[in-house]
């Protein structure tokens, strides 16, 4: 695609996805759910499924999916995405459907429905979005949340004697029969980014194949509530996050695997 | 789906999952509890024949979620419980009540409360004719006798959800789930629908459909809330649904809904065989209540004695609805056995004194 600018032809490299709506993100500044809600657009234009496209959205900061995405979206209850979504999709099975969560919807309230989500194959897209924080009701503990990381309800540190440990969605999901692709990425430099890119990519590839749930895990920076300026923050997600929670693909099944 | 008139014998359970079938209600979830997995155990087996889904979901809580993300393609879906199930599924209700959308719950309630028994009992009145779960909404609740009705009012249930895109209830219980009785699987005529343009099917041709229950722009939520009064009150006009025995002529008429309208029936011919008028108000829809037809029978009749398996939930919509002159007495059981209809007819010669 070429554009004209200042009377010269010039080539358009960069645009807003067409899935995405014309409209500032009402995230807060250095947050990164807009580039991972970003990337999920990317990815719909890609394969050109706008049209055929159901959003799941979830409570937390990424409850106003409605707003942003340009497609048919479903607000569920906090936690239940993945079963909101299982039933969307077992309504229309030719139809491409996916759930946007935080971690206190999948990690803590809604880990039984997102478990048994992947654990029955329904072949659907999770996204989750781990910021290790509750963004939305102002910064307190996440299942995610860091050991000796403060928030406002572990004031003096997460302490695993009282608070038990930082959960590992996308290892513990991988174990299950049911998942067919599962990933963790960052979208902190622009080299986790383009392998964030792919990975969504892939993780809808899996369900317009047929081969089976499919869950992308992204560590996302909360400035606001972690206390840090956006580049502080992000230097957070590269130093203490994904040490601890590894990036990579846990799990990449073929359509031959099922056979 | 057999349309013939042939008579079978069915429980009251079975009879619900055939009417859902028969309603074109391809999409059932549900969790495994007594007093009414005839129902999916039975749609398990009928429905992947016919290109339906079944889900045994991981809890009530699943369950009533996927219902909600299945009725928001705009396609018929269903769940059933039973009462501790039915608690469970509360937050769903809400939010399928707030988003507008339509599916059919059904609750074979058992008794409670905690734990509490797998006998009939009437106790989840309050529940389900108050919403039943955060918010200021209701549900449409109907309330069968038979297990004719068990078929019939849900297939009704159905059209209603669609008609006012609200949750349907039926609420049965345990007695009427188990009992088997001769049942005409015949659907009755179906009601005018709207059609359902608001469904999420994918944007294409047409601008994103959106379904949500969070409204923060202000007034927004005001508005919406009074958009669902005006709903329900609709329905108070429209839906009413009501049976009344022997009321012409009756110097008291005793209201009992479900099973324990059985038992009153039978109380009418213990009375009649004495002498002695009494008559049945039978409400079919718990909400709406059929609280004008019950007002005009007080203009007439002035003893009520409400008749209910439990301490007494509905003598509170009897004494809304009636006259201030009538009299409403109370009978009622917790659950464990049902009352006997001389039990009954005693209240009401006490009643009649």
């Amino acid at each position: 695609m070429f554009i004209t600018i200042f009377g010269g032809k010039m080539e358009l490299v960069f645009k807003r996805p067409e899935s995405l709506i014309d409209v500032p993100f009402h995230f807060c500044p250095g947050c990164h759910h807009g580039i991972a809600h970003r990337l999920v657009a990317e990815a719909i234009d890609y394969f050109k499924i706008r049209e055929k496209t159901i959003g799941v959205a979830s409570v937390g900061c990424s409850v106003f999916m409605y707003d942003y995405f340009d497609i048919d979206v479903l607000e569920a209850p906090h936690g239940r995405a993945s079963a909101v979504a299982s039933g969307v999709k077992r309504a229309l099975k030719d139809r491409i459907v996916f759930t946007y969560q935080g971690d206190g919807d999948l990690g803590a309230i809604g880990i039984a429905e997102g478990i048994h989500t992947a654990n029955r194959g329904e072949p659907i897209t999770l996204i989750f979005a781990n910021n290790g924080i509750y963004g939305m009701t102002g910064g307190q503990m996440a299942p995610t949340t860091l050991l000796g990381q403060k928030t406002t309800t572990s004031p003096y540190g997460r302490d695993f004697t009282y608070d038990g440990y930082p959960i590992r969605m996308a290892e513990m999901m991988a174990t299950l029969e049911g998942s067919a692709f599962v990933a963790r990425v960052a979208v902190n430099n622009p080299t986790n980014l383009m392998k964030a890119k792919k990975a969504v990519r892939k993780a809808f590839q899996m369900q317009i194949e047929g081969i089976g749930f499919s869950f992308v895990e992204f560590l996302l920076a909360c400035p606001t509530n972690w206390g840090l300026s956006p580049l502080e923050a992000n230097r957070r997600v590269e130093e203490e996050m994904i040490p601890y929670f590894p990036l990579g693909i846990f799990k990449e099944r073929k359509m031959a695997d099922y056979l | 789906m057999d349309q013939s008139a042939e008579k079978i014998l069915a429980k009251g359970n079975e009879a619900i999952a055939m009417a859902a079938i028969d309603s074109n209600c391809l999409l059932y979830f549900g969790y495994p509890i007594t007093p009414q997995n005839d129902i999916p155990e039975y749609l398990s087996k009928h429905l992947p024949p016919l290109g339906g889904e079944f889900i045994q979901a991981e809890s009530e809580i699943a369950s009533i979620n996927l219902l909600l993300g299945a009725s928001a393609t705009g396609k018929r879906a269903m769940t059933s419980s039973s009462s501790p199930g039915i608690s469970l599924m509360q937050e769903g209700i809400s939010y399928m009540a707030g988003s507008e959308l339509p599916a059919v719950i059904v609750n074979i309630s058992r008794s409670g409360p905690g734990l509490g028994g797998i006998s009939p009992s009437q106790g989840d009145y309050f529940q389900a004719t108050r919403g039943g779960g955060h918010g200021d909404y209701r549900v449409i609740v109907l309330a069968p006798s038979t297990v004719q009705e068990m078929y019939e009012l849900t297939c009704l249930a159905f059209d209603l959800a669609d008609k006012y895109r609200n949750p349907a209830m039926i609420l049965g219980d345990a007695l009427l789930g188990q009992m088997k009785e001769p049942l005409i699987r015949k659907k009755p005529p179906a009601l005018p629908l709207p059609p359902k343009d608001w469904a999420l099917t994918g944007a294409k041709g047409r601008k994103p459909n959106r379904i949500k229950s969070l409204y923060l722009q202000e007034g927004e939520l005001t508005e919406h809330n009074w958009k669902l009064y005006q709903k329900y009150e609709r329905m108070k006009k429209e839906e009413i649904r009501f049976e009344c025995v022997g009321c012409e002529e009756a110097d008291l008429v005793m209201v009992a809904f479900g099973s324990m309208a059985r038992v009153a029936k039978r109380v009418i011919e213990l009375a009649r065989e004495e002498g002695m008028r009494v008559g049945l108000f039978r409400p079919i829809t718990l909400f709406p209540y059929p609280e004008k037809p019950l007002y005009e029978l007080s203009r007439r009749v002035k003893r009520f004695l409400t008749v209910e398996l439990n301490t007494g939930q509905m003598v509170e919509d009897v004494k809304l609805s009636v006259g201030r002159e009538a009299e409403v007495y109370f009978f009622g059981k917790p659950p464990g056995a049902l009352p006997t209809p001389e039990e009954v007819f005693e209240e009401v010669k006490k009643s009649m004194r």
